[in-house]
């Protein structure tokens, strides 16, 4: 297929991606380690005769892409910790309004400003409850350029399909580091495009209002049909509303078309865990380090295996039980202090075989920081 | 091939991450090799003792940062006096002369090559300087083919300065060499 290889960023791979995926609004407020992300679209989307906006702050960047993807665009945002909690007010909106939209967060350490050149993994549970209110939403990560591309193209395509915010946690490794990418060709990954209302011009049209497999089909804001868009529970109209039938019916409706397909939104990687007495699981950079154990160990004779982790949110806990059915230990292994082993105690029978295997002081973890913890838990001492 | 790990250190505008940058991607692109180039940020980038780390392997590479090199250059003595007690026992270590006074405590293959000098006196221009060293590093690594780092630069560097790069990849070569026995 003709396929030439790039040498660049993780954050150019999300840039290549999205623009692959047919991004053609970004607005956002540049913040390390996000920033090429924005710099490279500031030269790319206007060339294809797309719009970039370099915003005033991180509220309004999410605001702009949300007004811009109900007028028809597809969108994205890219921003760190910080900016990513000015943006929880807009995502809870984005989600309520069911508005499809692509959020990046390159995380780096936080809390608050933290440490804005170092890596970390310390937002994963604040893209699944950082905004207030039930809600439920697709968070996806990788650790290589490949699945940067793959995941980013992806996180367009479930916006659009499930018409909700999906959140992109790349982290400051992966984001800044260069290797290979392959582009792939128009047409080599699937696109889903935005599913346009078939009502007519002059018909009413009722934006939300499920077809009969639960998507509901959109209408370019500012096109032919007038309609109510809001952040206050609100009827098929878009209309607000305190009837308790409609309440329940919303809230249900939106946790619900997320969290009931956790089984096929769970994209994961294997390695090696056919056999594997030890299962590591890890995700986005963690698990570059955790895969360099496996390989090495497994030239020594042990049986350990890696389940990397795509979906980080719904999170995958069938999966997990199911690849944790035979391990005598699990080690989840993260850049912060264990908030995905949390939830992978949830989803195991037995939660005391869950270890955690962390780094949190802004140094990238090694493979040594993992063996030293893997010979602590398995008795043979540091 | 056996997996090549370098560190590129000096003083923040010397163009050590650059020069990284360029010896990856021609490893990525010019021969078919996996590569990862990874940079210390922040107020160290800026001054101080910069540091890029490349791998460069015919295999995949997970971990991507340099633990032990088993290459390493030091263009500034701060770099040196900071990141020379890493290298792999043994591993190739090269300095710029006018820049780094080596001391002898380190097991290493020590090459003070006068990279900084030649290139102000045959070429004049400062800004080479890092693809002097990159010239040094392959003749003496035999890591990449000097035409793969020419085609890199050919996508990077105006048309006019291909020449002056040519040149500084040439005497850097020739340094290398001459420091090879």
């Amino acid at each position: 297929m003709g396929k030439t290889p790039k040498f660049v960023q993780g954050n150019e791979a999300c840039v290549e991606a999205a623009l692959y995926a047919g991004l053609n609004f970004f607005a956002g407020y540049p913040i390390t380690p996000s920033t090429e992300i924005a710099e490279h679209l500031s030269v790319r989307l206007p060339q294809l005769g797309g719009k970039f906006i370099q915003m005033e702050d991180e509220i309004a960047s999410l605001c702009a892409i949300i007004g811009a993807s109900l007028t028809g665009c597809k969108v994205m945002t890219a921003t760190s910790g910080p900016g990513f909690s000015l943006m929880q007010e807009a995502l809870g909106y984005a989600i309520m309004a069911e508005i499809p939209c692509v959020i990046v967060n390159v995380q780096r350490g936080g809390p608050s400003t933290g440490i804005p050149t170092h890596v970390a993994q310390g937002d994963v549970n604040q893209a699944r409850w950082g905004t207030h209110g039930d809600h439920a939403i697709i968070v996806l990560t990788a650790s290589n350029h490949q699945d940067v591309f793959a995941m980013t193209v992806e996180a367009f395509n479930l916006a659009e399909t499930y018409r909700t915010p999906v959140i992109l946690l790349f982290d400051e490794v992966v984001g800044h580091m260069r290797e290979k990418l392959v582009l792939p060709e128009p047409g080599d990954l699937p696109l889903v495009e935005r599913l346009h209302t078939s009502v007519k011009e002059g018909v009413d049209y009722h934006p939300y209002l499920p077809r009969e497999d639960g998507r509901l089909p959109m209408s370019d804001f500012g096109g032919v049909h007038r309609y109510n868009v809001t952040g206050l529970v609100h009827d098929m109209w878009g209309f607000p509303s305190t009837d308790p039938k409609v309440v329940h019916g919303l809230l249900r409706h939106l946790v619900d078309k997320i969290e009931n397909r956790a089984g096929i939104l769970a994209h994961y990687r294997e390695h090696q865990l056919e056999d594997a007495e030890v299962v590591m699981i890890s995700y986005g950079s963690s698990a570059r380090s955790a895969l360099h154990v496996v390989e090495d160990r497994r030239r020594r004779g042990e049986r350990l295996g890696l389940l990397e982790l795509q979906t980080l949110w719904p999170f995958p806990h069938e999966l997990v039980r199911r690849k944790c059915a035979q391990a005598k230990a699990v080690v989840v292994v993260e850049m912060n202090m264990g908030q995905i082993m949390q939830a992978v105690k949830l989803s195991v029978p037995q939660p005391e075989r869950v270890f955690l295997a962390n780094r949190i002081d802004g140094n990238f973890i090694t493979p040594a920081d993992i063996m030293n913890i893997l010979r602590i838990i398995q008795g043979k001492g540091v | 091939m056996e997996r090549c790990r370098l560190v590129f250190s000096g003083s923040g505008g010397q163009g050590v991450i650059t020069a990284a940058i360029i010896l990856a991607e021609a490893a990525v692109i010019c021969e078919n090799l996996n590569a990862v180039q990874s940079q210390s940020y922040g107020a160290e980038a800026r001054g101080g003792a910069t540091r890029s780390d490349v791998i460069i392997a015919d295999t995949p590479i997970h971990y991507p940062k340099v633990i032990q090199p088993n290459v390493l250059v030091c263009l500034t003595q701060e770099a040196y006096n900071k990141f020379s007690a890493i290298i792999r026992p043994g591993g190739l270590l090269i300095t710029d002369s006018r820049y780094v006074k080596i001391q002898r405590k380190v097991d290493a293959q020590q090459r003070e090559l006068p990279m900084y000098r030649s290139v102000m006196e045959q070429i004049g221009k400062p800004i080479v300087f890092n693809i002097c060293m990159l010239g040094a590093v392959i003749a003496l690594t035999e890591v990449l083919r000097p035409d793969s780092i020419m085609k890199v630069l050919e996508g990077r560097v105006p048309r006019d300065f291909l020449e002056l790069n040519q040149r500084a990849l040439q005497l850097g070569m020739e340094l290398g060499r001459a420091a090879a026995h």
